[in-house]
């Protein structure tokens, strides 16, 4: 009786003490470097961001922003994936790589990004995944609460948002591209739900997004009459580059011809007036192909980051579901595109 | 691409100077130099702290300390080598960075945190006639600006919302928010018991005021040879949260429309003296920072302490300040960062508080609301600092018609979360930017230059070395360099009415000031 007694007061302490190990109070190394933050958003927030584990694919200018801001708000992981070797060029826009670094061929992208990543935060357990993302395992993305496709071919884009959806947690995805000065921002949540806050009282929301494929097979003529020109453009870009085989922004203005031979073929299959892609802006897209603006990577990576935050920590409405922003016209734009709803529900009926 | 080539060598031969290489200064500073800029000249006075390190990236906790424009030079140098960038650990208010030296830039970008660094860099901006790109953010918000001569409205176009104060007797007497209490604590008490003796404080106005004024003199802040540091603690404790409030409570007229406060005794609330049980703590806290909590064995600065628990750190603070950091008092100003401080601020308002029914506040917020905290974020710097090089380099390509203000919001409007208006134009009676006269209503046979300085000239228009001129005469002028029989006789100038100047002040006259360079 006794010892039976003795051994449940140890196992009680035992599992106290592992809760506090669990993270469940932010040290006081956590609180002092995290001060300012939690001041925006609690320290609930800043605990749960502390377990959220991220992967990022592609390590392009607008990704490098992201997985600074994400490393210095403190998630719990961060993966990176991008097994290119340093050229000139893929260091354009990117601030974690001494340029002295193309001349290392042992190392990867991803590998010299870490090292500085690491040194951000030396909280965030920083890490790099070999390989090709499409190919590993389904299991593989149980590991993460979000995952953050950059510079992505399209059918690649499908297939990584499809493993996503079909995970049993919700696994987050997010596609960013930027072209020049134009750049993109998808976001899948699948179902989500969050408190919303309005001037003292919380009421429950509920959002259901649509799958990339989804979203962008809703037909043009349904959606809202001012969507943006850059939904449209990049999607006949995008058609281009797969007809083509290319990588995404492997593309000049001598592709012209053919992209306006596309948006033709586009509009006329959805009806839409072909003056809703402005053959200035395909031109300017193709002829930045994937050369990046810092400026732009810099809005990009930002709201990307910001996004992240808020839809982990359930603070603040989160963005559906696609973001554009042109330095040309300085709008930063959300477009809902989702298809309609169509059972009684309110759900949208897609799988 | 033409254009493209354009813009590229106008960013190459561009010289630019940021202001402040703080939370937007280290995301401007290296989007600056990704974007090919080569010439970058950066003024920071502060010195880099732990909580700047979750957001300027630049920064390690090895550079704890050190200047901000100087780590954050060799940071970017690391990833763009061949960049000049030049760091200043200085003042931008210093008088080496004067009209002269604004005008080598062709454009100046702020990231700065305060409104009087902001004017000083408008004003010169102005002079040197070189645009300036403004910005600021806080916690999810942003907002990015072009000002340029004659072109946009300057930064003082619009009446700016000033730092916000209290009246006196709220914060004396009839406080009603919990910030009253803060400003009560950290203004009033901590400066009485720690700060310069000398210095004026309302303080002394209860203490001396009361009937008994004999018994409650100002000698209750002194400590008594024969008094150990927790009695003087708790006669201070006694002396502020019970009897000042007895004395506030005997003014019937205050209390009619309000919620009468209680007055606090320690012996209701610690009726026994907590003495040398803190001897062992004593021992083991000499090398790390002396602190009320960690003796006391409070952990989290996100709890609400009890009245209890605020009364212990009350007393262990006080306690320890006189033992432990004797040498600082009576030179003490409040400093959000001096972590024994806060506690003791916070714990003080946090009893006041409780004496007058107002919700108690965590250490952490208290030490937020203390110290002026401002709630920042990277991915908001981060977002700024973009916008304002797409501005610079419309800027560069003096591509004015695009010139964009830009908002970044928390919640969309109109489905933007980024949003450009177009600018506003120079507001014609600015006194800051414009040529406009402007006019002052006085009486010229009462009213002293010096009043006309001090209140007019140097508070309303914010000129701290002005230069007066009465058509080609001058009247008055501020310098270390003056010759001896010129300061002399405008220092008799100062004390003259208007009206008797050697060249009259009168109805209708035309007065000119400047900044003096
Ligand atoms: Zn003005």
């Amino acid at each position: 009786m006794e010892r039976a007694n003795h051994h449940q007061n140890l196992t009680s302490r035992f599992s106290r003490l592992q809760i506090q190990m669990d993270g469940e109070e932010l040290s006081a190394q956590e609180t002092a470097l995290y001060d300012r933050q939690i001041r925006v958003w609690g320290v609930d927030a800043q605990k749960r961001l502390s377990k959220t584990h991220v992967l990022v694919n592609g390590l392009n200018g607008t990704a490098v922003e992201f997985c600074k801001n994400i490393v210095l708000a403190g998630v719990g992981s961060l993966t990176i994936m991008d097994d290119r070797i340093v050229t000139e060029d893929a260091l354009n826009a990117n601030f974690l790589i001494p340029p002295d670094a193309v001349k290392d061929e042992g190392s990867s992208l991803a590998e010299l990004c870490c090292d500085s990543l690491k040194e951000f935060n030396p909280m965030v357990h920083v890490s790099v995944e070999r390989g090709d993302l499409t190919q590993l395992d389904d299991e593989f993305f149980d590991k993460f609460d979000v995952v953050v496709v950059s510079c992505c071919p399209f059918n690649n884009k499908k297939l990584i948002n499809d493993k996503c959806r079909k995970r049993q947690k919700r696994v987050g995805f997010y596609s960013v591209d930027c072209r020049g000065s134009c750049g993109e921002i998808f976001v899948d949540l699948q179902d989500y739900s969050y408190e919303q806050k309005k001037t003292d009282c919380k009421s429950g929301c509920h959002l259901q997004y649509p799958s990339f494929e989804a979203a962008i097979s809703v037909p043009w003529r349904d959606l809202p009459r001012k969507v943006s020109k850059l939904y449209f453009a990049l999607r006949v870009i995008e058609k281009f580059e797969l007809c083509e085989g290319r990588n995404p922004g492997d593309t000049s203005t001598s592709d012209l011809p053919v992209v306006l031979k596309l948006r033709k073929e586009s509009c006329d299959a959805q009806s839409l007036n072909e003056t809703h892609i402005p053959t200035g802006l395909l031109e300017r897209l193709l002829a930045a192909g994937a050369k990046e603006h810092p400026p732009l990577c810099a809005i990009l990576g930002g709201i990307l980051g910001q996004e992240v935050i808020k839809a982990v920590s359930g603070k603040g409405d989160p963005l559906k579901n696609f973001f554009y922003f042109d330095v040309a016209d300085g709008k930063g734009v959300i477009e809902d595109i989702s298809p309609p709803p169509t059972n009684a529900d309110g759900t949208n009926g897609q799988p | 691409m033409a254009s493209l080539d354009s813009q590229t060598e106008a960013i190459k031969r561009a010289k630019v100077l940021m202001v402040g290489a703080g939370g937007i200064g280290c995301e401007l500073l290296k989007t600056l130099a990704l974007s090919g800029f080569q010439d970058i000249h950066i003024i920071d006075m502060d010195t880099i702290e732990v909580s700047n390190l979750n957001r300027q990236f630049l920064f390690r906790q090895t550079h704890v300390g050190q200047s901000k424009a100087k780590v954050a030079r060799d940071a970017v140098l690391k990833f763009r080598p061949h960049i000049n960038i030049t760091p200043y650990h200085a003042n931008v208010k210093d008088p080496e960075f004067n009209v002269e030296f604004f005008k080598q830039f062709n454009v100046v970008l702020n990231g700065l945190d305060n409104l009087d660094a902001r004017r000083h860099v408008n004003r010169l901006c102005l002079a040197a006639e070189v645009p300036l790109v403004e910005s600021g953010t806080t916690g999810f918000l942003g907002q990015v600006t072009v000002h340029a001569k004659g072109k946009t409205e300057c930064y003082e176009c619009q009446p700016k919302p000033t730092p916000k104060t209290y009246p006196v007797c709220t914060i004396t007497s009839t406080p009603s928010k919990f910030v009253h209490c803060i400003v009560w604590a950290k203004d009033l008490l901590f400066a009485k018991l720690f700060g310069d003796k000398n210095q004026g404080n309302d303080l002394n106005v209860r203490s001396s005021d009361g009937a008994d004024s004999s018994k409650h003199t100002e000698d209750v802040f002194e400590r008594n040879l024969d008094e150990d540091s927790e009695q003087y603690a708790r006669k201070i404790y006694d002396h502020v949260f019970g009897y000042n409030t007895e004395v506030a409570l005997a003014n019937e007229e205050t209390w009619k429309n309000r919620n009468r406060p209680r007055p606090i005794y320690i012996s209701d609330v610690l009726p026994d003296r907590i003495t040398k049980k803190n001897a062992k703590v004593e021992n083991g806290s000499t090398e790390s920072a002396v602190s009320a909590m960690s003796s006391l064995g409070l952990k989290n600065p996100q709890d609400v302490w009890s009245l209890v628990e605020n009364t212990k750190i009350f007393l262990e603070a006080l306690r320890l300040f006189i033992v432990k950091r004797t040498e600082d008092i009576g030179n003490l100003t409040f400093d959000k960062d001096d972590q024994l401080a806060v506690e003791f601020v916070t714990a003080a308002a946090n009893i006041r508080a409780s004496s007058f029914g107002i919700p108690l506040h965590s250490l952490f917020e208290a030490k937020g609301i203390a110290g002026n905290i401002v709630h920042a974020v990277a991915t908001t710097n981060a977002i700024i600092a973009g916008l304002i090089v797409i501005e610079a380099i419309k800027v560069l390509r003096n591509d004015f018609h695009n010139y964009r203000m830009t908002y970044c919001l928390e919640h969309p409007s109109r489905k933007m979360l980024l949003m450009p208006v177009e600018p506003f134009e120079p507001n014609k009676s600015c006194y800051v930017c414009s040529e406009t006269p402007l006019l002052l209503e006085v009486n010229t046979s009462t009213s002293k230059l010096r009043d006309f300085v001090e209140k007019i000239v140097k508070n309303k228009l914010g000129m701290s070395s002005p230069l007066i001129m009465h058509g080609s005469n001058l009247i008055f002028e501020v310098g270390d360099d003056l010759e001896e029989d010129v300061a002399a006789n405008y220092a008799l100038n100062l004390d003259k009415v208007l009206a008797e100047l050697p060249t009259p002040v009168t109805n209708g006259t035309m007065l000119k000031t400047q900044r003096r360079i």
